[in-house]
């Protein structure tokens, strides 16, 4: 397949979130701040390229029972890998994500579609795969992150920014604080996905056009 | 033992309303947003889940007690849970076909319904925090009736919401989304419900 177009893919019109619906649960709920977002995201994509990698490599020894099982159990043993990882290096970050960082393999389960696309393309292809969606997935969550944070908050780059602070824009006491919970995780994310299918939609009307004036 | 079935019941009420699983803890938004088309369907994927977190509660906590606590496997919880998910899910599949053949599942398949974020969490939740084998099934139950709740509320807006117009980047998932955020803030109004004390 195209590098570029299997790239494109994830990041706009197969993207995981706005497009395929998978892994909504995680999004709608770490994306508080910018940071928690990308990490999460980062995280979700580390365990989705190695996960495709080894199912993709594994599949000729695998009887076609066990496929769909073998790969819930190498994605939830490299979940739980990155688990102890997170909690060992970046325990703030491990705080903040709470409950999804076990989560995580439950995620990639669904974003890799328990290894459909691994166990039918080569290693290299299904890891590309696996970055190109978990670059999609981190985008959306990236976004949402920082539009949450910017509106709930006042600031941005909380956790790295300045020190630890991030950079203030407008006072505390002006920001949305409704936005820092669950509400604001469904706006955020559903604006999020709105742009997605805003670029989405635009790209095609326009080849629309040129076809029907190639064909005029 | 009055006392105790009022703590069950405050229990589930809590976990019904106030932290409801979808609104407020955030968990199995998939399955919600996918799964509410219409009522009818709403109505099936919520009766999944909320059988299967039932399930998979009840099977959960004894294996983590007694099997995984003691033996110091605590770091494989995550794929011994996800394990027992899929095997509950497949076993409920083939009891459906058996008892309704050539009927449809009323979900959306066996996979998502075990690798699901509502279900796996409330287990999760239950591992770390109830002590005892009890409570971790009403929270299993409530949790799912929850769910129930939630998704049949959301599925009835949604329907209304297919003939509203809206602009076109976010007809679909976009103003659903917006749509459960609106739901979420209505939830917000229990958040300090108390009635059995």
């Amino acid at each position: 397949m195209n590098i570029g177009k299997q790239i494109k893919g994830g990041l706009l019109t197969r993207n995981p979130v706005a497009v395929r619906l998978v892994g909504l649960c995680a999004a709608v709920a770490v994306t508080t701040t910018l940071l928690n977002g990308l990490g999460m995201g980062l995280c979700v994509t580390a365990v989705l390229i190695l996960s495709n990698g080894i199912l993709s490599a594994l599949w000729f020894y695998l009887p076609q029972r066990l496929r769909t099982i073998s790969a819930i159990m190498v994605t939830a043993a490299l979940g739980g890998a990155a688990d102890l990882l997170i909690q060992a290096f970046f325990p703030a970050l491990a705080g903040e994500l709470g409950l999804f960082l076990p989560l995580v393999p439950v995620t990639v389960i669904l974003l890799g579609g328990a290894g459909t696309y691994a166990y039918e393309n080569t290693v290299a292809s299904s890891m590309l795969e696996g970055l190109c969606q978990g670059l999609g997935y981190t985008l959306v969550l990236t976004l949402a992150g920082f539009l949450r944070e910017l509106l709930g908050k006042g600031s941005f780059g909380f956790g790295f920014l300045e020190g630890g602070q991030g950079i203030r824009l407008f006072p505390e006491q002006y920001a949305a604080l409704g936005l820092n919970g669950p509400v604001g995780g469904f706006l955020a994310l559903g604006c999020v996905a709105a742009l997605v299918q805003y670029f989405n939609g635009r790209p095609k009307r326009t080849k629309k056009k040129e076809k029907e004036g190639a064909k005029g | 033992m009055s006392g105790s079935f009022f703590s069950l019941m405050s229990i589930a009420l809590g976990a019904i309303l106030v932290s409801n699983v979808v609104f407020s803890q955030l968990l199995g938004a998939g399955p919600f947003l996918k799964g509410s088309g219409s009522l009818r369907a709403a109505l099936g994927t919520g009766l999944a889940v909320t059988l299967v977190m039932t399930l998979t509660s009840a099977a959960c906590w004894p294996v983590n007690e007694y099997i995984l606590v003691p033996n110091g496997l605590k770091f494989v919880e995550m794929a011994i849970f996800l394990l027992i998910a899929v095997f509950l899910v497949e076993l409920l599949e083939l009891l459906w076909r058996k008892l309704a053949p050539g009927r449809e599942l009323p979900s959306t398949g066996g996979l998502p319904l075990a690798a699901n974020c509502a279900v796996l969490g409330v287990v999760l939740q239950n591992v770390q925090n109830v002590s005892s084998f009890l409570q971790s099934l009403t929270y299993g139950v409530a949790g799912g009736l929850g769910f129930l709740l939630a998704i049949l509320l959301f599925a009835g807006v949604r329907e209304r919401l297919e003939f509203a117009e809206c602009p076109k980047a976010f007809e679909g998932l976009p103003i659903a989304l917006v749509t459960a955020g609106l739901l979420a803030l209505c939830f917000t109004g229990f958040s300090n419900l108390n009635i059995f004390g």
